[in-house]
């Protein structure tokens, strides 16, 4: 049985004001990552477009974390991106929240840049916990995080990012049998599900099914939620933080545009993995309010 | 020439599973995990004492380098353990990019390497593990030789940070290194002082390089024989002075000749000192089913022909020599 889209905010409980803040960051965000891609001419703007709004609210609405950064993070919330090639995204969000300077983005993918292509610990960027890139494998580490957590008998949350596409690495499922069987309910997985990745739609590509009951059948508490609605994904986590806890790990399938913000970008794997030109870039900057200031 | 014997035969796993439960009760943060191995592993006995520290993955070695890299942000120290195989070239990329690459203190425990695995056959006798480990940059790479040093290295290895793959083995062989050894990664143990040939023997074929020594020396000729329990970081130092000393060299390992033990020291010998080198090693091939000693002789790795791999270098190394050979 395929479950449709819930309505757009069936958890609503964010206050107004903070969403407006929250909007203001993303667009922000959104104006680094085309700048990012655009200043190397490399890199994958579309899924780190459609993801923006869900990282802003993760680092500056929901998540605990602490910007003077420590490997263990004993105390903090974690975050592991496993599809690390939306990495300007991610580079866009540690710096913005002050875990190193924003100037350092103009860096992204240049040789001796601790921005690399892939986010990686090997250059000690602060924020970065795993190298990730090569796709399946982040679902599998964030539940060792998870369980140390347990261990150290540590209440705070761990959560993830993996991009549909991603899901057709045997790994997850490895991992997505092992988390509901161990009780590891202290971790929220989230997935863009775009619909795209880079040969085409992923219908076409190699088709995922229904991947609520796919994940519900393996153990998982899942929810839907609204990728490119601020205040619809600040209440679905909020709600899925209050479902942690209970004996099951939460997977929340998030439904997001591939390059939203972006008018000629949305929609389409042709961003998935294409840098925009100088005319592009104005045309895409014009539509991303400035509100926090360029790198 | 030191005269070695032992009393008793134990298999080198039995050493990880009795050096892991040591480690466990020194250090807290210390923590195993399986892949549906835990009798074969010998993780019994550390289950038993830390419940709570154990972790059953099931057969699903990707996810469990995956969770070993994640346990080790919060401080814990995982050792993973599964057969060799299982533990190297099914997962070379989780341990290249989760481990390796991310600099994570894992400790990459691999029961069952080489030939003597025995009977299972070829499927599961991993003989490139030691090449597919050295390459990656950070990796320590330890073979140890009986259950002492097995043991004594499991326990060394949680003191250490940083990634390490440990490999050992299924069959019963002599101890015949103390029990109250210190084990020092990277450091060369030397078990007969020699003139005439270096002998570079690591894991099972350590006791095969003694009961060599001895053949040897019947004919006159003394070897020196060095245990490199540490593939990576080679003991480089050691390895050249002895060499200098004696102007060839044997090395023995339960591994492809290719990318193992014999081509670090070919390499670190061509660029420092180029000398007649000979190989004992399985030549580039898979295994097959049998029992350990039957192919251990067949694929060249016993004692004998230790023995003649030395008698050819000290040869090449005198050509006047050749005939009498």
């Amino acid at each position: 049985m395929q479950k449709q889209l819930k309505p757009k905010n069936p958890y609503k409980t964010a206050m107004k004001k903070d969403i407006q803040e929250l909007e203001k960051i993303a667009s922000q965000v959104r104006r680094d990552i085309v700048r990012m891609v655009h200043g190397c001419q490399s890199g994958h703007p579309g899924g780190s477009l459609g993801c923006a709004d869900f990282l802003v609210a993760l680092y500056f609405g929901i998540m605990k974390h602490d910007p003077d950064f420590n490997m263990d993070g004993v105390g903090e919330d974690l975050f592991f991106l496993s599809n690390g090639h939306i990495s300007p995204v991610f580079y866009s969000v540690l710096a913005h929240s002050g875990y190193f300077e924003k100037s350092e983005m103009a860096t992204f993918r240049k040789l001796g840049s601790r921005l690399q292509g892939h986010p990686t610990t090997h250059e000690h960027l602060p924020g970065v916990r795993i190298a990730s890139g090569s796709l399946g494998q982040g679902l599998s580490v964030a539940i060792g995080a998870a369980l140390a957590k347990k261990l150290n008998n540590d209440k705070s949350m761990v959560f993830t990012l993996h991009g549909d596409g991603e899901l057709q690495e045997g790994q997850v499922w490895e991992a997505a049998m092992f988390a509901p069987h161990n009780r590891v309910d202290n971790l929220i997985a989230t997935i863009d599900v775009n619909g795209q990745q880079i040969d085409g739609p992923t219908s076409a590509v190699l088709s995922l099914g229904d991947l609520h009951a796919k994940w519900e059948a393996f153990g998982w508490d899942v929810m839907e939620m609204p990728g490119n609605n601020m205040e619809g994904i600040v209440d679905t986590i909020e709600e899925a933080k209050r479902r942690s806890g209970n004996g099951k790990p939460i997977a929340i399938l998030m439904h997001t545009n591939m390059g939203h913000g972006v008018d000629f970008m949305m929609g389409s794997h042709k961003w998935h993995g294409v840098a925009p030109n100088d005319a592009q870039l104005e045309l895409a900057l014009a539509q991303l309010e400035e509100t926090l200031g360029d790198y | 020439m030191r005269k070695y014997t032992y009393t008793e035969k134990k298999d080198t796993r039995s050493g990880f599973g009795a050096g892991l439960l040591e480690a466990a009760k020194r250090n807290d943060q210390v923590v195993a995990l399986c892949a549906d191995l835990i009798g074969s592993l010998k993780m019994n006995d550390f289950i038993k004492e830390f419940p709570e520290r154990f972790f059953q993955i099931g057969i699903a070695e990707a996810n469990m380098m995956g969770i070993a890299a994640g346990l080790t942000i919060g401080g814990k120290i995982p050792f993973t353990g599964t057969f060799a195989n299982f533990s190297t070239g099914r997962v070379y990329d989780q341990i290249r990019q989760s481990i390796a690459y991310s600099g994570k203190n894992v400790k990459i425990c691999a029961s069952h390497a080489g030939l003597t695995l025995g009977e299972d056959g070829a499927t599961h006798q991993i003989l490139e593990d030691i090449g597919l480990m050295k390459m990656l940059p950070g990796m320590t790479v330890i073979n140890p030789c009986d259950y002492n040093q097995t043991k004594a290295a499991t326990i060394a290895i949680a003191d250490y940070e940083g990634p390490v793959y440990l490999r050992f083995g299924r069959p019963v062989v002599p101890i015949f290194t103390p029990a109250d050894q210190q084990f020092e990664i990277g450091k060369a143990w030397l078990i007969n002082e020699g003139t005439d040939v270096s002998i570079f023997a690591t894991g099972h074929l350590v006791w095969e390089a003694i009961i060599a020594g001895e053949k040897l020396a019947e004919q006159g000729i003394s070897a020196e024989i060095i245990n490199i329990h540490t593939i990576k970081p080679l003991d480089d130092a050691a390895v050249l002075a002895s060499v200098a000393k004696t102007g060839c060299l044997v090395t023995a390992e339960e591994h492809n000749r290719l990318g193992g033990l014999g081509d670090s020291i070919a390499q670190l010998m061509a660029v420092n000192n180029p000398s007649p080198q000979e190989y004992v090693a399985v030549n580039d091939s898979f295994g097959e089913s049998g029992t350990p000693e039957e192919l251990m002789k067949k694929y060249g790795l016993d004692s004998d022909h230790i023995v003649s791999a030395a008698m050819r270098a000290i040869a090449r190394k005198m050509p006047a020599l050749k005939e009498s050979f």
